[in-house]
């Protein structure tokens, strides 16, 4: 019957026949790996699977926002993630250059206006390259893409749903890896109907102009800083702190410096309504979580920034027996992936447990291909993927404060020098084991690419790196990355952290 | 026993001295520093705090931030910023810039000093006999002082061609940091980093500029990579006259800058080439500050071709109570931060108990041209030396950096490689990238190599994105293969 409906493709389209024609033994399947869901963790298992020669096949459907917002081929990353993020971060902080370089000598009149539209046209630009790229990729790689939303009719049959056309998968192996969208706040009023997500920030054609972002995670608060950066008025609404999970002495950091650079920040307030005020913007009111006060303000722009959920409800997991996890709608997995179902598997952001983060994702996508077809045993190490390790109330908290020593210490990077720029926030914290070498268990660092500067480090943590190791490396001078290897001042001490000269 | 004045007298003030001798003050030592700028041909001279603070590392890396801001205003256009103006760079309001900055480290030194009760002496020091120097002031003043132990750490200054014209009309990386007036077109004689790190930022800055190298480029590093970054110059506006030597510099026009002409000859045949500059900069390398300061008095032995000061492993020379750390040391690397670690442990080894060496093993740096060379470990021709092709692994990649898509800028010409060592669990001997930022990039892989990394931990280690570091932990080609590493997409 599968073989049916494999010899004549026609069958495929009519379903009645094929429902009938479908096998639920264990004939051969249609496909070795199917994979629902073409983001980073999707595509890479994909790509892998087919190095070893296997028959496979990527669904990939975006639905759209509720303000209409879709995108093609690549997942959350590319298309509404790290890679427009990065890039529209990369715009403001070019921002900043403008403003530097007249201090360096360039006869720039600074303040420099900001065109939304054409950045925006470069990133979309950019961002359907990639979309094209995974599409020829795939092709190369000879694995089947089909632009279908997936859901489960039986273990090992998959529906693909397109325009109300349906089209059923056999396969032998399946890879869930259908990501999250962003949450929308279900008890105020207006919120969906007037609200935008990430999911439609890095799509808009306009400027947002003044924009009112609420929620207190990591995208939030990269957004309200590029929104900033770009010379928009932005506000970051929180209920609570900054960054939470994140260590907080960090976290309060980052957003000091935020405020200290434009961005507005209302505190311990909750949003209660969202209406359209006459003259077309929105009227936002909230109410402060002590006092109960409430306040208003227009905006252009309400972006709701709450969390995101893992896409799982329309994939009929009940029809296969995946269970998830009920508070959170994640998809519970062993050590190999592997869910409740034997020959199905899940990877990336609706894993429960696992780290939303895309190299994560495409790492555990690639191991699990190199497992089921590549005779691998190897399993995803998802310890010190964090880069930075335990945060200090981690460490205190798993050692005892007694048994661990911060080193810590101010810095002002050199290029801040002559552009006379504040680097108050410009801050590293290494949090070690007291006792003997000092065995690091965790970096931190705030300051200008912070991200080139940990990669290195995190490697040294995986080694095992103690404080004495890096107090023997010696520094690449003038760096900002050599303070970490600098770093000398303990908390415990009480004396002033603030580098001083060369 | 005499008494000494001092417990220690350093000569010289610079990244190894100051560290020293403030190490020593903190242990209860009775110290002096002398720090002594002989002015340059032109006239040029600056305050305390050594070569790095004035006429190095600092003022070099704040002109390639300005060359890279330069660039960065192209870049902005496509991100959206607008501006139609041409932009233009002013020298003079760069160089007040950084020269204030500079002036507030010699302050800022003077104070550190005083604050730890080292005397600072601004006297050129020489020795006169055992344990005893003479220090002569601008005025000519002498004062006699002797002490128990010795530091030299004098550091170099930069060689010049020993041709007609080039002390009278040619500059060096001495003058050029704080030059009062454009350098106009300039012309590079050397192939060394000071050389291509100032061709760099002039060309980045606007500036027409030349390179006129001899033989081949960053001798010393590992040769693919010191191809990689001159090819990115070269692409990028500055000129390369290759196998060339000036023999003769001839001022055409006096001003600030004049005119010169220089005549350079092939070193492959008779074939002789003539050109006009405003500025000739030679940056042939630099010669330690040892001739002059009365070493042979005392009898520490010096090598003679290269003026350098041979020492042992805790930086002891000839003679038991001398050291010397720093540039004029034999066989070390000539970075400030070496300078510094080596100078604060010596200070802990003679006066506070401790045996604790400096580590010169996998001293990680980075090449400030355009595009930036870091580097750790060794490069892969002495790798290759040193084990043989067939017990290396190198894996390599081309990134593009993410910041560069929008702007349309070069793909595929981002590179980093790691060498590894397949007889010791393939530990990584050699790394290298080629690309933004790679000092910030280098800094924590040459920590990692401390402890021992290996290729199967960068594989282990999850990168960080979207960023350019990331590019090691997914490094899967090796040279061997030949497999194409051409970029295409995320």
């Amino acid at each position: 019957m599968a073989a049916l409906c494999r010899a004549s493709p026609r069958f495929l389209r009519k379903p009645g026949l094929c429902r009938t024609a479908r096998a639920l033994s264990s004939e051969k399947h249609e496909y070795d790996l199917l994979v629902v869901g073409g983001g980073s963790g999707g595509l890479a298992c994909a790509k892998e699977a087919s190095q070893f020669g296997k028959k496979v096949a990527v669904l990939d459907y975006v639905e759209p926002s509720p303000k209409g917002t879709k995108w093609g081929l690549g997942g959350t990353c590319v298309n509404v993630g790290c890679i427009p993020k990065k890039l529209m971060h990369q715009a403001a902080l070019l921002g900043s250059s403008l403003k530097d370089a007249q201090r360096y000598g360039w006869n720039v009149s600074y303040p420099v206006n900001h065109d939304w539209s054409s950045m925006s046209k470069a990133v979309q630009n950019y961002v359907k390259s990639l979309n094209w790229g995974h599409r020829v990729q795939l092709q190369d790689k000879k694995v089947k893409y089909l632009n279908l939303k997936g859901s489960f009719v039986d273990p090992h049959t998959i529906r693909g749903l397109m325009k109300g056309k349906e089209t059923l998968l056999t396969a032998e192996n399946i890879v869930l890896a259908t990501g999250g969208r962003p949450k929308y706040p279900t008890n105020i009023a207006g919120a969906r109907e007037y609200g935008i997500t990430s999911d439609d920030l890095f799509w808009l054609k306009r400027s947002p102009g003044k924009t009112l972002v609420v929620g207190a995670s990591y995208v939030s608060l990269e957004c309200a800083g590029f929104l900033t950066g770009l010379g928009l008025n932005a506000t970051v609404m929180m209920r609570s702190i900054p960054l939470r999970g994140f260590d907080q002495q960090m976290a309060t950091l980052v957003a000091d410096h935020m405020e200290g650079h434009g961005t507005r920040f209302l505190k311990k307030c909750s949003p209660t309504k969202v209406k359209k005020a006459e003259n077309g913007r929105l009227r936002v009111t909230w109410k402060y979580l002590d006092s109960g006060k409430e306040k208003s303000d227009e905006f252009d722009t309400v972006m709701w920034a709450v969390g995101r959920a893992p896409d799982t409800q329309t994939l009929n997991l009940e029809m296969a027996g995946v269970k998830t996890n009920p508070a959170t709608g994640k998809i519970i997995v062993d050590a190999r992936e592997t869910t409740s179902v034997p020959h199905i598997y899940a990877i990336g952001d609706i894993t429960e447990g696992r780290p939303e983060l895309t190299p994560t994702a495409i790492a555990a996508g690639k191991l699990v291909a190199q497992r089921l077809f590549g005779q691998s045993a190897e399993l995803m190490d998802y310890d010190n993927y964090g880069c930075v390790g335990l945060s200090e109330e981690e460490a205190a908290g798993r050692f005892g404060a007694d048994h661990i020593e911060v080193y810590h210490a101010f810095y002002k990077p050199l290029e801040f020098t002559v552009a006379e720029r504040d680097a108050a926030q410009c801050y590293i914290k290494m949090v070690c084991l007291r006792q003997q070498e000092q065995r690091i268990l965790g970096l931190h660092f705030i300051g200008p690419n912070a991200g080139e500067v940990i990669q290195g480090f995190a490697l040294g943590i995986k080694c095992g790196a103690t404080y004495s190791q890096m107090a023997k490396t010696v520094g690449i001078h003038p760096t900002s990355a050599e303070e970490v290897a600098k770093l000398h001042i303990t908390k415990r001490s009480g004396a002033d952290p603030t580098v001083t000269g060369c | 026993m005499e008494a000494y004045d001092y417990d220690l007298i350093v000569i010289g003030g610079g990244s190894g001295g100051l560290s020293c001798s403030k190490e020593a003050a903190s242990l209860g030592k009775k110290v002096m520093v002398l720090d002594y700028v002989v002015p340059t041909p032109l006239g040029t001279t600056w305050g305390l705090g050594g070569t790095c603070v004035n006429v190095g590392c600092i003022p070099k890396k704040l002109m390639h931030q300005a060359a890279l801001l330069g660039q960065a205003l192209r870049d902005s256009r496509k991100y959206g910023w607008e501006f139609d103006q041409q932009v233009k760079h002013n020298w003079e309001t760069m160089v007040e810039a950084i020269q204030n900055y500079i002036g507030s480290l010699n302050w800022g030194y003077r104070v550190a000093l005083r604050d730890k009760s080292v005397t600072y002496l601004n006297a050129y020091g020489e020795f006169v006999g055992p344990h005893k120097i003479k220090a002569t002031n601008r005025k000519g003043q002498e004062t006699y002082c002797t002490a128990q132990t010795y530091v030299i750490a004098t550091g170099e200054r930069p060689r010049y061609l020993g041709i007609p014209g080039d002390r009278e009309y040619c500059i060096t990386s001495d003058d050029l940091f704080s030059l009062p007036y454009c350098p106009g077109k300039t012309l590079v004689v050397g192939a060394s980093y000071v050389a291509l790190e100032c061709a760099g930022f002039l060309a980045g800055l606007g500036l027409d500029v030349t390179v006129m190298v001899r033989s081949i480029l960053l001798r010393g590093f590992d040769q693919e990579m010191a191809e990689r970054a001159g090819a990115y110059m070269e692409t990028h506006g500055v000129k390369f006259i290759k196998k060339f030597v000036p023999v003769e510099v001839v001022k055409l026009e006096e001003g600030m800058p004049g005119k010169l002409k220089v005549i350079a000859k092939s070193t492959e045949g008779i074939q002789m080439i003539e050109g006009e500059y405003n500025t000739v900069l030679i940056a042939v390398g630099r010669d330690a500050c040892t001739r002059n300061i009365g070493l042979d008095k005392i009898g520490v032995a010096v090598n003679a071709k290269n003026g350098k000061i041979p020492a042992n492993d805790e930086e002891q020379t000839s003679v038991p109570y001398v050291y010397a750390i720093g540039d004029v040391l034999e066989g070390k690397p000539e970075l400030t931060p070496v300078a510094i670690q080596a100078g604060k442990l010596l200070a802990r080894r003679l006066f506070g108990g401790s045996n604790i060496k400096c580590d010169y093993i996998n001293v990680p740096t980075t090449v400030f041209t355009p595009l930036e060379y870091g580097c750790c470990g060794l490069s892969e021709e002495r790798a290759i030396e040193q084990l043989g092709q067939d017990n290396l692994d190198v894996y390599h990649a081309l990134f593009w950096p993410l910041e560069w898509t929008i702007p349309n800028r070069d793909n595929n010409t981002c590179y980093g490689k790691v060498i590894c060592n397949k007889l010791d669990n393939n530990r990584v001997i050699g790394f290298h990238v080629l690309g933004p930022n790679a000092g910030e990039i280098t800094q924590g892989f040459g920590a990692a190599m401390k402890c021992g990394l290996t290729k199967e931990l960068l594989n282990d280690t999850i990168g960080i994105h979207p960023t350019c570091a990331e590019v090691f932990t997914t490094m899967d080609i090796t040279k061997a293969s030949g497999q194409d590493i051409t970029q295409s997409g995320c």
